[in-house]
């Protein structure tokens, strides 16, 4: 069984450049500008999309994406709404893939058999649950599995050599290297040190593995695009939204239009990720 | 909800997978896995070494000044008429509070796996205080995470949390509560994974420290346990608990637990009523969910999302529960109850009034509710409470509730 994740990580690799996996939260500032924003990415280059589910405690994330979460929250995003927005921009685009991406309990609350059946008829792909390690696998990634989900796995620089087939072992779609130890929207940790941990992963399954946390401009895309089969950015995209919105929460510029002027430039970065390491 | 079916012991739990019941586990980012399993692999050693036993054990007495004692409150069972009233005088321990018991273990075990620099969250900011206190004993740098309503409100703890040499970083998401405290802690590990250790003040959080901080605890309930057989020749009728996180009652709890005839009361903090959303009585008003690394009862919405709660007590204003309380409530062997913020203010006064002795807000809670069932108990009852923290550091809320300057 191949999902859209899969064939769209094929068709790049046959084109021999990474993807650009982009991360936006959804909701934020509000439903229509939200998918708006979805809408607009795959036209400014993105490749895959992460759908941010808004977690009132995100522990794993800095204060750029704690704030956009909040954004949302008081939007009136819902779990609900995320799954809707997803199905809306999936009835104009039935290739780009959709990874939805958050903290458990929504999902839990919602219900994890109605949530698989729910998200699998709106248009999902993929799930990256933050709190989610493989010890407790029986809660979702196995059932979303067995529903035709990919669930994708973080692996993160203290995930050794000893650990890795443990969380490698029910991972599809992708391996979602994290760069760092710490919170999004940190700094980028050493290039070459993410590159020789791509290899190491590399070296233990042949999924694509794409590299997040820390990567905000074009430049950074180009030089983990190089060695990775993917770049992830978040913070910057919702940075982007954060900076057309006023005091007050209102809009000083388009938001989707700020986020595709972005995207489009870290799209040209990834693409001539391979040519300028060919060089 | 099925009632889980009833174990042979109540005191074997939790499981390898660190669940007491549904409830537990290890629901951490990848970044943190390695950490816990470490720390599991570290305690099971520790806690089966008699050097490690020796140490704490030494410290206890020390230090500390372990065994606390259990005091028959003769003011107050007079005031109430009925069954006899005992506090287990954990208010007494160094620093003024049982946090003291967990802070000793666990900086052992911080320094036995070699670590560098201790973090930790503070709610009422007896945590804090007793994190800085081992810490400067020990010589390790700290930082304390505290939320902002809470700086504000337990000024003179953080006072003392910077004599003691600790950094008190103040947090203002949310409520600025100790639910923000804890998000920003664990921000805090998961950036600085290589030397830093996590000293969680209570029997939550993931696998194992839920167990844990219970193992430290539970000295308190095996001292009482022996000292009530000593004084009354006896077992008691009732013992009761506050329970924010939960730790001053899970370590009360423990070893009664398989002692049948014991009726074991945990209580909440009611705040302004349990009809509205100012409480933080998560296990009579919430429902099961994950948060910081454990499920257990949290107050939410329809959408999972987690409520900030209120108390009156800045150490029982939390949304969620230890996760082993979530099971004893799930198994009906301990009964939760919740006090308003109003009861326990009387309960304070009158304790302080009768006895001369100033209870801490949390503990307020516990008595406020033996307050409300000794008096239709017989004289020849027994009710032990666990007197968990002095409220030194409550004077300043207290005076603002009643109105008064100082």
């Amino acid at each position: 069984m191949t999902t859209r994740i899969d064939r769209r990580m094929a068709k790049l690799k046959a084109e021999g450049r990474p993807a650009l996996v982009t991360y936006f939260m959804g909701g934020d500032p509000d439903y229509d500008t939200s998918l708006a924003i979805m809408k607009a990415l795959p036209g400014a280059g993105s490749d895959v999309i992460e759908l941010g589910m808004p977690f009132s405690d995100p522990m794993a994330d800095g204060p750029a994406i704690q704030a956009a979460g909040l954004r949302a929250l008081r939007g009136g995003q819902t779990l609900v709404k995320t799954l809707k927005m997803a199905s809306e921009f999936r009835a104009g685009d039935d290739e780009t893939p959709i990874v939805l991406m958050g903290y458990y309990n929504p999902i839990y609350i919602y219900g994890v058999d109605r949530f698989l059946v729910d998200a699998k008829a709106s248009g999902i792909d993929g799930l990256i649950v933050v709190d989610l390690p493989p010890e407790m696998d029986e809660e979702l990634c196995i059932p979303a599995l067995r529903a035709g989900i990919n669930f994708i796995r973080l692996a993160t620089p203290t995930t050794d050599d000893k650990r890795l087939p443990k969380v490698l072992e029910n991972t599809s779609g992708f391996v979602y290297y994290v760069s760092m130890t710490g919170i999004t929207g940190s700094a980028l940790a050493d290039t070459a040190k993410v590159a020789a941990a791509v290899k190491r992963i590399k070296g233990h399954t042949a999924l694509p593995v794409c590299v997040g946390f820390g990567v905000k401009t074009a430049e950074q895309a180009r030089v983990i695009g190089a060695s990775a089969d993917g770049v992830v950015v978040g913070t910057a995209i919702v940075n982007a939204v954060a900076n057309v919105l006023g005091p007050k929460g209102e809009k000083t510029a388009d938001p989707a239009e700020a986020v595709a002027t972005l995207v489009s430039g870290l799209a040209q970065g990834v693409r001539s990720a391979r040519l300028a390491a060919a060089e | 909800m099925n009632k889980p079916a009833m174990p042979n012991s109540f005191r074997t739990g939790p499981d390898e997978q660190g669940m007491f019941g549904i409830f537990g586990g290890r629901f951490v980012a990848e970044t943190l896995m390695p950490l816990i399993l470490d720390l599991e692999e570290q305690w099971n050693k520790a806690k089966n070494d008699p050097e490690f036993k020796a140490e704490l054990q030494n410290l206890s007495t020390h230090y500390a000044g372990r065994p606390s004692k259990l005091y028959f409150a003769e003011g107050l069972t007079r005031h109430l008429g009925g069954a006899k009233v005992y506090f287990k005088r954990e208010d007494l321990n160094h620093t003024g509070s049982h946090k003291i018991n967990n802070c000793l273990g666990q900086i052992l075990l911080a320094k036995r796996m070699g670590k560098k620099r201790i973090i930790a969250e503070t709610g009422a900011g007896q945590h804090g205080v007793a994190s800085a206190t081992v810490a400067a004993r020990f010589g390790y740098p700290c930082v304390v995470y505290m939320g902002a309503t809470d700086v504000a409100r337990q000024s003179p703890n953080v006072f003392r949390m910077k004599l003691l040499g600790a950094e008190v970083r103040p947090v203002t998401a949310g409520h600025g509560t100790l639910k923000d405290a804890m998000n920003e802690a664990l921000r805090d590990w998961v950036t600085n994974v290589e030397d830093t250790y996590y000293l969680i003040g209570t029997a939550a959080g993931p696998h194992p420290y839920p167990e844990l901080v219970r193992d430290f605890q539970s000295v308190i309930g095996t001292e009482a346990r022996a000292q009530i057989l000593e004084q009354e020749g006896r077992l008691p009728d009732v013992i009761i608990a506050a329970v924010g996180g939960g730790s001053n009652a899970i370590g009360l709890f423990h070893p009664f637990l398989d002692d049948k005839d014991v009726r074991i009361i945990g209580i909440e903090a009611g705040g302004h009523g349990l009809d509205g959303v100012e409480h933080c009585a998560s296990m009579n008003a919430g429902k099961p969910g994950v948060l910081h690394g454990n499920r257990t009862y949290l107050l939410q919405n329809a959408d999972g999302q987690i409520l900030d709660g209120h108390s009156i007590s800045a150490g029982l204003d939390y949304p969620g529960v230890g996760p082993e309380h979530s099971w004893l409530r799930d198994t009906g062997r301990v009964q939760y109850e919740p006090i308003l913020d109003d009861e326990a203010l009387e309960a304070f006064q009158l304790t302080t009034r009768v006895e001369g002795i100033i209870p801490a807000l949390e503990s307020a809670h516990a008595i406020a509710h033996a307050m409300k069932i000794a008096p239709s108990m017989d004289k020849d009852q027994i009710v032990i409470v666990n007197l968990s923290g002095r409220g030194d550091k409550d004077v300043h809320t207290v005076a603002k509730m009643l109105g008064m300057e100082i």
